[in-house]
């Protein structure tokens, strides 16, 4: 049996292909789906202790639990509720590309992933939102979601059950809050894309009003080998509290920057030799675990496991897993700019903290970068970190910029002090 | 003390336009398919917007009502979200448009050196279009190919490991090769 559950379908020259998906166990996962009962898809889908890939973390089983089943899910009339499943494919946090790679190269995964959350939660109809710009990605999907039409696994009556589904690719056009899941739906609905307010929660009241789950892409592709060999199995993958395997990645300043699909709890240690360490003539300084919206650590935490708590212990996110790695001759004030530049431009300005607190924060960090800065400022900073923190904005993007602003803040305080005292960017930026 | 609460659609007036008489039998068969997948028409908007500016390369005004009228919602819902999306161009652009990735792998892969070569080489800043209407030049937040940064996005396909001479050539094959709609 594979210890590579999302990668061992990978098939770059012809990744739609459903026969040679199928003929390596491919679609086995959703057939034993349809012989059990949804609930019991369910608790094997929480048995296996399948936490969501999307960036925090949470239980997918228990996430499923919330949606109406049987009779709670009944229309007034006594038919059956219409409820969704929708794909959260909109991956644009910087640093983060591993969806791109399970889409393009095993579409059919995803699709089978799908199929087996929509069977659990009683779904007729399911979306895959993927942002605009994964061209190669939305034709196999669509080239995939047409083959598997074609053999009777998606449309009405599925393999001769009463089951049906449907299943649509929507392209998004180029807006980070879309992958919030709320402002998902929002956008999904054809609506302008600011969150919603929670509760109601999209598994009660989510598109159009109905009962809805969003899970991430990488998190569905777990699905069909969970349900082919077993909960057990699938938690034994990992060595680590949290189960499975989940796809790493590296970029910046390294020899090899790519993905690697790993038993939970790998150390960024062994992604960094994977990656063939740094470059030559530059050495780690610090790095951000998983993607633009986690905490900066250092390289005395390298081999800490990235699983779930283990990375929130030393103070930072587990995130997307997509390590972010910064060289000792870049300037982190230029760093920590670039990444509130990003997050500064795709607020979606419907609270006043981010809306007006990023750009301010982008201010003050150009002007110290270009050495016009001043201790006032870096105290500046530091409130503001607290300003947009949990609790005092609409939703968690500018929390997630907050996290690499605090932490470099405390980790490059002397590069900080370095660009106010000596009135420049040591590094010449 | 009263409050104003009349629904931002109400306060503006809409201009009524005939989407029959704007768009092309083949943008609406598309976005009636569009329209087919979802619970409700304004779903479909997103897919409308991007359906014109495909035949079109831009979405203008006329556009903009026209989809409006065809999808049954109020322009400013659509409008809403028209200039919501990166991607969705509602001033024109040129022949191709190009979009460099400004985040932060790429960032970290010399995007100030890439910018600047990118900018005097076209005689343009971001969000210009150059005098003869063949290139406009924008940003793109990560394009989600970190590990082959720097990368641009032209005419929607990603150009990945840029460097000097890679951008030279491929502005040198743009100028030579025309307008995608030649
Ligand atoms: C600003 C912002 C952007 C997000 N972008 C994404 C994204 O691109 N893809 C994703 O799967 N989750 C994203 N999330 C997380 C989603 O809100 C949601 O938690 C996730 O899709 C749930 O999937 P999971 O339970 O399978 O992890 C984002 C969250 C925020 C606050
Ligand atoms: S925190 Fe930022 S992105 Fe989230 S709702 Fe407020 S303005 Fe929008
Ligand atoms: S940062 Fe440029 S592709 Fe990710």
């Amino acid at each position: 049996m594979t210890n590579r559950p999302l990668t061992e379908h990978l098939d770059r020259s012809n990744p739609q292909d459903i026969k040679a998906y199928q003929s390596s166990g491919g679609y086995q996962g959703f057939k034993n789906a349809l012989a059990m009962e949804p609930q019991a898809v369910q608790q094997q889908v929480s048995d296996s202790k399948l936490k969501g890939r999307g960036g925090a973390g949470f239980m997918t089983g228990m996430k499923w639990s919330f949606v109406p089943m049987g009779d709670k899910a009944l229309n007034q009339d006594g038919t059956p509720q219409q409820k969704y499943l929708v794909c959260n494919a909109d991956e644009m946090e910087p640093g983060t590309f591993k969806d791109r790679l399970l889409m393009e190269g095993a579409p059919h995964l995803l699709i089978e992933g799908m199929m087996i959350a929509a069977y659990a939660i009683g779904a007729s109809v399911a979306y895959i939102f993927l942002r605009g710009e994964y061209r190669l990605c939305a034709t196999r999907l669509q080239q995939a979601i047409d083959e598997a039409t074609k053999s009777g696994l998606l449309g009405k009556n599925i393999n001769g059950s009463d089951y049906s589904l449907s299943l649509h690719l929507h392209l998004s056009a180029g807006r980070y809050i879309c992958g919030e899941e709320t402002a998902l739906i929002n956008a999904l609905e054809g609506r302008r894309a600011n969150p919603r307010a929670k509760p109601p929660f999209p598994q009660v009241m989510g598109l159009f009003g109905r009962p809805t789950i969003v899970n991430n892409c990488e998190t569905l592709c777990n699905l069909p080998s969970i349900l082919n060999h077993g909960a057990q199995w699938y938690s034994e993958l990992a060595n680590s509290p949290d189960a499975g395997t989940k796809i790493y990645g590296v970029s910046g300043r390294v020899k090899n920057a790519g993905l690697w699909e790993l038993p939970m709890g790998a150390t960024a240690q062994q992604i960094l030799d994977l990656a063939n360490g740094m470059q030559d003539g530059l050495k780690l300084k610090g790095w951000l675990p998983g993607g633009a919206s986690t905490d900066f650590l250092l390289p005395e935490h390298l081999d800490i496991p990235m699983e779930y708590d283990a990375i929130a212990k030393a103070g930072s996110r587990l995130g997307t897993g997509g390590i972010i790695a910064l060289d000792d001759h870049h300037c982190p004030v230029g760093m920590i700019l670039n990444l509130l530049q990003f997050f500064a431009q795709e607020s979606c300005g419907w609270c006043t903290p981010c809306r007006d607190g990023l750009p301010w924060a982008v201010e003050i960090l150009s002007r110290i970068e270009a050495g016009k800065g001043s201790q006032d400022d870096i105290d500046q900073l530091l409130k503001m970190c607290g300003f947009m923190w949990i609790g005092k904005t609409f939703c968690a993007l500018a929390p997630g910029a907050v996290e690499p602003l605090r932490s470099g803040l405390t980790y490059f305080a002397d590069e900080f002090q370095q660009h106010i005292d000596h009135k420049g960017c040591p590094y010449g930026h | 003390m009263s409050k104003v609460t009349m629904p931002v659609e109400q306060q503006i007036p809409i201009q009524q336009v005939d989407y029959r008489a704007v768009l092309s039998e083949q943008e609406i068969a598309a976005i009636e398919h569009e329209c087919s997948l979802y619970e409700e028409r304004a779903a479909a908007g997103i897919d409308a917007l991007k359906i014109v500016q495909d035949h079109r390369r831009w979405v203008s005004d006329e556009s903009l009502y026209a989809i409006a009228d065809l999808l049954q919602m109020p322009v400013v819902q659509l409008e809403g979200v028209a200039t919501f999306y990166n991607l969705i161009y509602r001033q024109p652009v040129g022949e191709h448009v190009i979009h460099l990735c400004d985040s932060i792998s790429c960032w970290l892969h010399d995007f100030p050196k890439i910018a600047e070569h990118l900018k005097a080489k076209l005689g343009i800043d971001f969000g210009q279009t150059t005098a003869d209407g063949k290139v406009t030049l924008l940003t793109n937040v990560c394009l989600g190919c970190c590990d082959t940064a720097p990368a641009l996005m032209l005419d929607g396909d990603l150009v990945e490991n840029l460097d000097i001479p890679s951008i030279d050539n491929m502005l040198g094959k743009l100028t030579a090769r025309g307008g995608k709609n030649d």
